[in-house]
């Protein structure tokens, strides 16, 4: 494996630096958006490396749940700052916490005891890894399920009002958006499967093979990842979603767009 | 004496003062006031579409007693502006063959042609067909006619004191026109300010 100098990275953050710039220069204003995710992207990941080289060598299941913790709290934090039409409190950020929780962590868990059947099965090297892998794709998911959710329901309020209306149950009008819902948050992970290997060599793959690992064992770790992703993001998805669903009607089956936040657009802006 | 067939006691919406209201078998109710004096919300408590105080009786059975699909099916309401969820007219409708299309003045050929293309009058005439194949005992029409031209709006409330005679139903309808309230209520009440009162 060829090992990376600073000076490498500095390189190919250059390229970041001359989009940022060209960015700038024509007033498209994500120049410092790219720069800000740059270096979020250079601290968190250094940091991480740091702290996963403590962890790894302790091999403690406190330590290794810790760092989990601390990746949930993240994504569902992301979550909840994705979200046009939050609810309001804080249910919103536990019911999205709560289902990548059951979702990544059940099938993370599952993948580690089952598939792998790792001694211990908290080992850092697998675990922390994999985790994170589901993690942050059940958290787009759920971000963008959610959000869809919501926004749609909003949109929608008199059809789902005169379903209402009709003698529909609060779950059977919101159907449609649900499926919707879901819809739009598994595209991304169903187009990554569609697309492995013809168009993309996935992540994981592509890590495995630069460091020397042999290519059939590397797809079969990908296709590995990919089922455990699907699952995970599809799982977390119908939780958040379902939640989502019997959060906005209430035992009467009234639709209570009132547990949303409102969004306000300032006067003179347009958009 | 058997019961009223809707009796309202001390309903409350928003900060307003309770109101009663009682609805016998077959009667034809008016109900007239400016607009945003309360009349929809009053309607939509009745459904128990918005959170409201106060007892709402069907046959002497509280609302809150009934499963509120069930009672939305019972207690039907009609807003002014009707909405639709599917591009298609026929999939609003759960049995399209037994719907009586002709006796509003609608074409059955309506079904088969999208939402986009009908026009006002069209849409609150199909959202009433829709709504009464639920057979509700108790109508809450909010403007029933008020895009319809006069032979429609004629043929409109011709159906409508059919339907009632027929099911032993009762209506209560909206209206900002005088000359309707008087035809077709028995009786008329006033919404001023979310406050309900007979009109002698």
């Amino acid at each position: 494996m060829i090992l990376l100098s600073w000076v490498d990275l500095t390189l190919a953050g250059s390229l970041v630096v001359l989009l940022a710039l060209i960015n700038w220069f024509q007033g498209l204003g994500l120049g410092r958006k790219i720069l800000l995710g740059a270096a979020r992207a250079v601290v968190q990941l250094t940091l991480v490396g740091l702290v996963l080289k403590s962890i790894f060598a302790w091999n403690d299941p406190w330590a290794v749940g810790s760092v989990a913790l601390v990746m949930l709290l993240f994504a569902g934090r992301e979550v909840q700052a994705r979200q046009t039409r939050p609810f309001e409190g804080l249910s919103g950020y536990w019911a999205g916490t709560s289902a990548m929780f059951v979702s990544s962590f059940g099938v993370g868990f599952f993948a580690l005891t089952v598939v792998l059947g790792n001694h211990p099965w908290y080992q850092p090297q697998y675990a922390i890894p994999l985790l994170g892998m589901l993690l942050g794709n059940c958290m787009t998911g759920v971000a963008l399920g959610l959000n869809q959710f919501s926004q749609g329901i909003h949109r929608d309020q008199a059809a789902i009002e005169a379903k209402l209306t009709l003698g529909w149950t609060g779950w059977a009008a919101s159907g449609e958006h649900r499926r919707q819902a879901l819809q739009m948050a598994l595209t991304p992970i169903l187009n990554a499967m569609a697309s492995a290997g013809l168009v993309s060599i996935p992540g994981m793959m592509t890590g495995q093979i630069l460091a020397g690992g042999p290519p059939m064992e590397a797809a079969k770790y990908q296709i590995l990842i990919l089922f455990m992703i699907a699952a995970g993001t599809g799982f977390g998805v119908l939780l958040a979603v379902s939640w989502a669903a019997y959060r906005l009607f209430d035992e009467r089956h009234r639709l209570r767009l009132d547990r949303l936040r409102a969004v306000f657009v300032p006067k003179g802006k347009r958009i | 004496m058997p019961a009223p067939l809707l009796e309202v006691k001390a309903l409350q919406v928003l900060n307003g003062p309770p109101n009663d209201l009682l609805l016998e078998a077959g009667a034809l109710v008016g109900l007239e006031g400016p607009s945003g004096a309360g009349k929809s919300l009053f309607f939509k408590a009745l459904a128990d579409l918005i959170p409201h105080q106060g007892l709402v009786m069907l046959e002497g059975q509280s609302q809150a007693g009934f499963a509120a699909p069930l009672w939305r099916k019972r207690v039907g309401y009609l807003p002014a502006e009707s909405a639709w969820w599917s591009d298609q007219v026929e999939s609003h409708f759960q049995f399209p063959a037994f719907v009586p299309f002709e006796a509003l003045g609608l074409s059955r050929d309506l079904l088969n042609g999208p939402v986009s293309r009908l026009s006002t009058g069209e849409k609150q005439r199909l959202a009433l067909l829709r709504l009464l194949e639920n057979k509700p005992q108790v109508l809450l029409l909010d403007e029933p006619t008020a895009s319809l031209d006069r032979a429609s709006r004629g043929l409109l409330e011709a159906f409508l004191l059919d339907y009632l005679a027929k099911s032993g139903g009762a209506a209560i309808f909206t209206s900002h026109d005088p000359e309707q309230l008087v035809r077709l209520a028995s009786k008329r009440y006033q919404m001023e300010n979310l406050a309900l009162s007979e009109v002698p």
